[in-house]
């Protein structure tokens, strides 16, 4: 059975510059959810996000990882981290 | 993956997905939801009074596999819209706080644009569509 911490150091292992925040809320140890924040997401819509997360577990949500709550955010998104980039974008 | 050209299955959901503006593939059905995410996102397309069809992946794994196999997403509930994976419980529950799912699923236009008489919420040819070809 997987445990927070395994699936946190998965997620940062496989994705490049990624921070995971994991947490096991029924406490079953087969229902979590991840905050996700990595560089890798920039530019990709919130499906290819989830799905690249997704990806790094493969069969195992729907096994024994019943379910996998996801937030995701690029880095450099407004608001992910405070960064000196423009938010011009932001306020369109 | 291997016999996907001879798969009624997987062929009943592709048809599902394209003749349903909206359709949400859940556990359960949207009167008795079998799992707290889907219940969640039928609540909230109920709350946003849209029509959607439904189909319950349940009666056969087969339609989870298939549909997985054709979306990419390995949870449920899906969401499509206009024939594109819109997403899960979570992406869903982050659009309608944002009111992008009301935009998404093109609610501003509802006064204007009376289509075909839906029942209020739910269509439910997607539900037997699928489980009749299952030959059950």
């Amino acid at each position: 059975m997987p445990t927070t911490e395994e699936i946190k150091q998965r997620i940062e292992a496989a994705l490049p510059g990624a921070r995971a925040e994991v947490e096991d809320y029924t406490g079953s140890g087969d229902h979590f959810r991840a905050t996700v924040i990595s560089p890798a997401f920039a530019g990709r819509s919130r499906i290819e996000q989830h799905k690249l997360v997704y990806g790094v577990f493969g069969d195992e949500i729907g096994g024994p990882i019943h379910a996998l709550s996801l937030k995701t955010q690029a880095t450099q998104e407004p608001g992910a981290i405070a960064s000196d980039e423009q938010h011009a974008a932001a306020t369109t | 993956m291997s016999d996907t050209e001879s798969n009624p299955i997987h062929d009943a959901i592709a048809e599902a997905i394209a003749e349903h503006d909206t359709i949400l593939f859940m556990k359960g059905t949207p009167e008795a939801p079998a799992c707290g995410f889907s219940a969640r996102t039928v609540a909230m397309l109920q709350s946003l009074e849209a029509p959607f069809a439904a189909v319950d992946i349940l009666p056969d794994p087969r339609i989870r596999q298939e549909l997985s196999a054709i979306s990419g997403w390995p949870t449920i509930p899906q969401l499509f819209v206009g024939g594109e994976l819109v997403g899960g419980c979570d992406i869903v529950t982050e659009m309608y706080e944002s009111g992008e799912l009301a935009e998404t699923l093109g609610l501003e236009e509802r006064e204007s644009s009376p289509v075909e008489p839906v029942a209020n919420g739910v269509q439910s040819s997607g539900l037997t569509q699928i489980e009749n070809r299952l030959g059950s």
